[in-house]
């Protein structure tokens, strides 16, 4: 169980203040004169009132470009990510028992080429590629969203029931037999929202807080993992390896059918994520500046809970629990764009770029080991969480 | 000079609960050596007991050889995890601090897995568990060594941070291993759930002496914690040494966690809530707190075994998986109190 | 101008009643200041006119509408609230807690715009913070940590400041400073100002409208010269005291009496 509070921002020692002289008022008239009748004082300590914005010109301080602010170094990152993830597709695609030359990949997309490339790369890598892409950028964005409403930058949505709602139902499903008829993608799709539902109601008391739903998300995360470690010791051997590979998130042997409805709910809810951004960024203020900025403090909340745990839910169904993606691609992303909370779209991009490149990595580490990518994603994970500790030693910070 | 008002009920009556909490304990242990999957009649058990003529070899055997060291676990283990999870709530003051962050359930479920898979089917379950036990250790130890990297030592942020990394590192190689073997699955899949049911009597008269050790280091830190409770500038000018308090109670933890999960696999909410459930009887004396949980922790463990034998006859359902189902809705009904809420 | 009032407002956490049939109005265009004992209910009453907190019984009227019927973005173009030590997410620049000032001006297709940076800009000029503006929040002192923080405010260009304590953790010339900074939005800009106060003197000498609070229900109100006798803060506060002119500004002083030093002569 990993639930930590955020570190207080009390703990960074304050940067030394430019030297400012103090406010000494002359106390030496001889006769009290109300302050009212002054005019500003200038001899504040930061000239109050001097500077009147009218008489100095306002500096550009951020443009504004096609109704959104101009933050040249988000869209440098955004485009840098989106075609290295590009390439990264195009190369696992091109990668395989039977290699296409790079060349061909491209045009193969659009069905131009010989047939032989067009069958393997449009009908057998094409869909467990979207797969990775799409799982990437659900995960990401709902990690995003997440980690932002709750003010914590070690949120992840396995903290508020979603991985544990699916992974019980698809286990169930599995051990108990009824998995086959409903099929795994709707089982996990059915337990993920279930259980954030649970979740939500359960912390909701006079409204919502986001520490709340940690916690009862802590609770609901026991009952259904103990739940699931018991199917697990009433399962038959096969049953309890098909759970255990579908756990540790996978991607071999996707098909179309798991591309398309997770394509259609990325096509939704990511947009959604991207406009109700406004309202997460009051959010991360604190519930009452957020009111007071007039953000309908419960209606965003949830929604942005809905969102998210859509998102997850569907790329859960589609790929199982991928490890780690949701809670590191936005950290990764925050820190490339210098942000103080992790930016959607990028942190979507990031979220790609990692999945496909570690089922690039799980394809092509081991000679005949088809690792499933949760393994990959895992320990790439480890290795980031350790790197960001180091630096952040380094920096004094504290983590 | 006034003298100073009596305290609140709360705190006068914190002293009778200790006896009580001691003898609910008893009472426990003899239901769990009373109660099993097989119905005995309690004549029978008490004959087996006490070694009386007549006894039945059969009974006796049940007695002696399964319920006997399963209560034993019982109490080791709860109290381990209790002691454990009180103190690195006190020592990190964070309400939400579980042994499980410091990466020994990673450890062990490694250790374990790799032993199985490396060694095959001739490993004996007994022996497990001095696996799980060094690979425990060795997940503490470096969630310790990773947190501590760099300027200003541990911070338990930085160890929280470390300690997911390893817990994600080690699940990943462990995840790979048991794909790759059926049999280290099998095995896995058992300890996981959590079942006082692992250990046999010569194994935990072994570990014994370790975690009295560890528990006598623990509550000896209890006077300190109740200065760090007041922030650690404050304690320094109460005389103590922080990284001295660290330094003991991370050892005390380490051990206590490390042994109980090689014990008895991860096992949630005792460690998490018993010390929370303490505090509201005792207040915030730590030395309270220990002594209630040593005793609270190991109740709620055993009582959950017992239930777990008995709901489900001729079947059981392990320890660790009544713990967390009938913990999980009691910890939701704390986190919608708004004391705990905003803790 | 927007006019705030309270009628017949009763607020409560849980069971407990903090503020019992109250009736406020607040004058348009002057700086009002609420003072009163810990735990008087006037951080309560500053939640409820900003509409951070539901009344049991009455409401608070924004030009003559119940501010809880109207819609919240609305409400937040005419009122602007800083509630006491607000937490900023860790790492964001000063620029951007600011340019978050300016959220109830923006839509889902317009999310930032030539007037939203110009606001900003202006807010940063007036509370002193344009060279600060790229610095991370938690880097700056307490004193220019706050002054972001009423930047943001400035930037929301409301009509109505609510302030919840906004001197708290300051130290005097922060304090004064931070108090002459809230008095131009109000001098320069017309803007009402209603904030929460500790200190009795900073008190009658920022506000042009006191208001003291005592048991959730209001003692007196009116021109701080009128209003602070050293009856009323022993009423209020339970402290015997000396009221003098302030030397500077000729408003109300408080001078406490104590224990170990009494009144030792009666002076005019």
């Amino acid at each position: 169980m990993t639930a930590v509070t955020p570190p207080t921002p009390g703990a960074a020692a304050a940067a030394p203040e430019p030297v400012t002289p103090a406010a000494v008022r002359a106390v030496t008239t001889a006769t009290p004169e109300p302050v009212r009748a002054k005019a500003p004082d200038t001899a504040g300590p930061f000239k109050v009132g001097a500077s009147r914005p009218a008489e100095r010109p306002a500096r550009a301080l951020r443009p504004a470009v096609l109704g959104l602010p101009l933050r040249p170094r988000l869209v440098v990152m955004c485009v840098i990510t989106a075609l290295a993830a590009f390439g990264v597709f195009c190369l696992g695609l091109a990668l395989g028992d039977y290699p296409v030359p790079l060349a061909d990949v491209v045009p193969a997309l659009w069905r131009s080429g010989a047939r032989g490339t067009v069958f393997i790369v449009h009908e057998v890598r094409l869909p467990r590629a979207l797969t990775g892409v799409l799982v990437g950028a659900a995960f990401a964005a709902s990690g995003a969203v997440l980690q932002a409403i709750t003010r914590n930058p070690l949120a992840s949505p396995d903290m508020v029931g979603i991985n544990a709602g699916a992974t019980t139902a698809v286990v169930a499903g599995i051990v108990l037999g009824f998995g086959d008829t409903l099929g795994t993608p709707t089982l996990g799709l059915a337990g993920g929202l279930l259980g954030a539902l649970a979740v939500y109601l359960l912390a909701w008391r006079r409204g919502s807080t986001g520490f709340r739903i940690v916690l009862v998300g802590i609770g609901v995360s026991w009952m259904c993992t103990s739940a699931t470690d018991y199917l697990l010791t009433r399962a038959k051997m096969h049953q309890a390896q098909e759970a255990v590979g579908w756990l540790v998130g996978n991607l071999n042997g996707r098909g179309w059918e798991a591309v398309r409805p997770l394509g259609i709910a990325v096509a939704v809810l990511l947009p959604a994520a991207l406009l109700l951004a406004g309202w997460n960024r009051n959010l991360q203020l604190g519930d009452d500046v957020a009111r007071g900025l007039g953000t309908p403090v419960q209606l965003a909340r949830g929604l942005l809970l809905l969102v998210s745990v859509a998102l997850v839910s569907f790329a859960t169904a589609a790929a199982g629990p991928v490890l780690f993606v949701s809670l590191a691609a936005p950290q990764i992303a925050q820190r490339l764009a210098r942000l103080s909370a992790p930016p959607v779209l990028l942190s979507a991009l990031t979220g790609t770029l990692l999945v496909s490149g570690s089922d690039l990595l799980a394809r092509h580490l081991l000679p005949d080991v088809d690792l499933p990518v949760g393994v990959v994603t895992g320990a790439i994970g480890a290795g980031f969480l350790l790197r960001l500790l180091i630096r952040s030693n380094r920096a004094g910070s504290g983590g | 000079m006034t003298p100073v008002p009596p305290p609140p009920a709360r705190l006068r009556h914190a002293a009778a609960y200790l006896p009580a909490a001691a003898v609910l304990l008893a009472v426990l242990c003899l239901l769990s050596l009373a109660f099993g999957s097989r119905a005995v009649p309690i004549a029978q058990v008490a004959d087996a007991l006490f070694d009386r003529a007549g006894a039945d070899p059969q009974i006796e055997a049940i007695v002696w050889n399964v319920r006997m060291p399963r209560t034993a676990a019982g109490l080791l283990v709860g109290a381990a995890l209790g002691l454990a999870g009180a103190l690195m709530q006190g020592l990190t003051r964070n309400p939400l601090a579980d042994p499980g962050l410091l990466g020994v359930s990673a450890g062990a479920s490694f250790a374990i897995v790799l032993a199985v898979a490396a060694f095959g089917a001739s490993t004996a379950p007994t022996n497990l568990i001095w696996y799980a036990f060094a690979g425990a250790l060795a997940g503490a130890v470096s969630v310790h060594l990773l947190g501590g990297l760099g300027r200003g030592g541990a911070t338990p942020v930085k160890t929280a941070l470390a300690g997911i990394a390893v817990t994600f590192l080690l699940g990943s190689f462990t995840s790979a291993l048991v794909l790759r073997s059926p049999l280290a699955l099998d095995r896995f899949r058992f300890w996981a759930a959590g079942s006082l049911t692992s250990a046999d009597a010569a194994t935990l008269w072994q570990v014994t002496p370790l975690l009295a050790a560890a528990a006598v280091l623990a509550l000896a830190t209890a006077p300190a914690l109740n200065s760090l409770a007041l922030g650690e500038d404050v304690a320094v000018a109460l005389g103590r040494r922080v990284g001295l308090i660290r330094l003991r109670a991370t050892l005390a933890i380490t051990v206590l966690a490390g042994t109980a999960v090689a014990v008895a696999g991860p096992i949630v909410f005792i460690g998490l809530v018993t010390p929370h459930l303490a505090r509201m009887v005792t207040g915030p004396d730590h030395r309270r707190i220990l002594a209630l949980t040593l005793l609270g922790a190991p109740s709620l463990l055993i009582a959950a075994d017992v239930l777990g034998r008995v709901v489900a006859r001729p079947e059981e359902i392990q320890a660790g998986i009544v713990v967390a189902f009938l913990g999980g809705p009691f910890f939701i009904a704390l986190a919608r109190r708004r004391r705990l809420a905003e803790m | 101008m927007t006019a705030i009032r309270a009628e017949g407002l009763t607020l409560a956490y849980d069971d407990r009643t903090v503020v019992s049939d109250l009736d406020l109005q607040i004058p348009p265009g002057r700086v009002t200041v609420v003072v009163g004992a810990n735990a008087c209910g006037k951080s309560t009453l500053l939640r409820a006119l900003a509409r951070l907190m539901r009344p049991v019984h009455g409401a608070v009227l924004l030009d003559g509408r119940a501010i809880h019927s109207l819609p919240t973005r609305q409400v937040a173009r005419q009122v602007g609230i800083l509630p006491q030590a607000p937490v900023a997410p860790e790492g964001i620049s000063v620029l951007d807690l600011v340019g978050r000032g300016r959220s109830p001006h923006q839509t889902w297709w317009r999310q930032w715009s030539t007037a939203d940076e110009q606001a900003v800009a202006a807010a940063l000029a007036a509370t002193g913070m344009t060279d600060l503006a790229h610095r991370p929040v938690d880097e700056l002192s307490g004193g220019q940590r706050q002054r972001a923080w009423i930047a943001m405010a400035v930037a929301q260009q409301t009509p109505v400041l609510l302030l919840d304590e906004p001197t708290t953790y300051l130290d005097l010339a922060h304090q004064v400073d931070v108090l002459d900074l809230v008095t131009d939005l109000n001098r320069r800009d017309g803007r009402t100002v209603v904030m929460v106060l500790h200190d009795l003197n900073q008190a009658c000498r920022y506000a042009d409208h006191l208001v003291v609070m005592r048991d959730g229900r209001i003692a007196a109100e009116g021109d701080p010269a009128a209003v602070v006798t050293a009856e009323l803060v022993t009423e209020v506060f339970g402290l015997d005291c000396r009221v003098v002119p302030d030397p500077v500004t000729a408003t109300p002083m408080v001078i406490p009496l104590s224990r170990h030093h009494p009144a030792r002569a009666v002076t005019a």
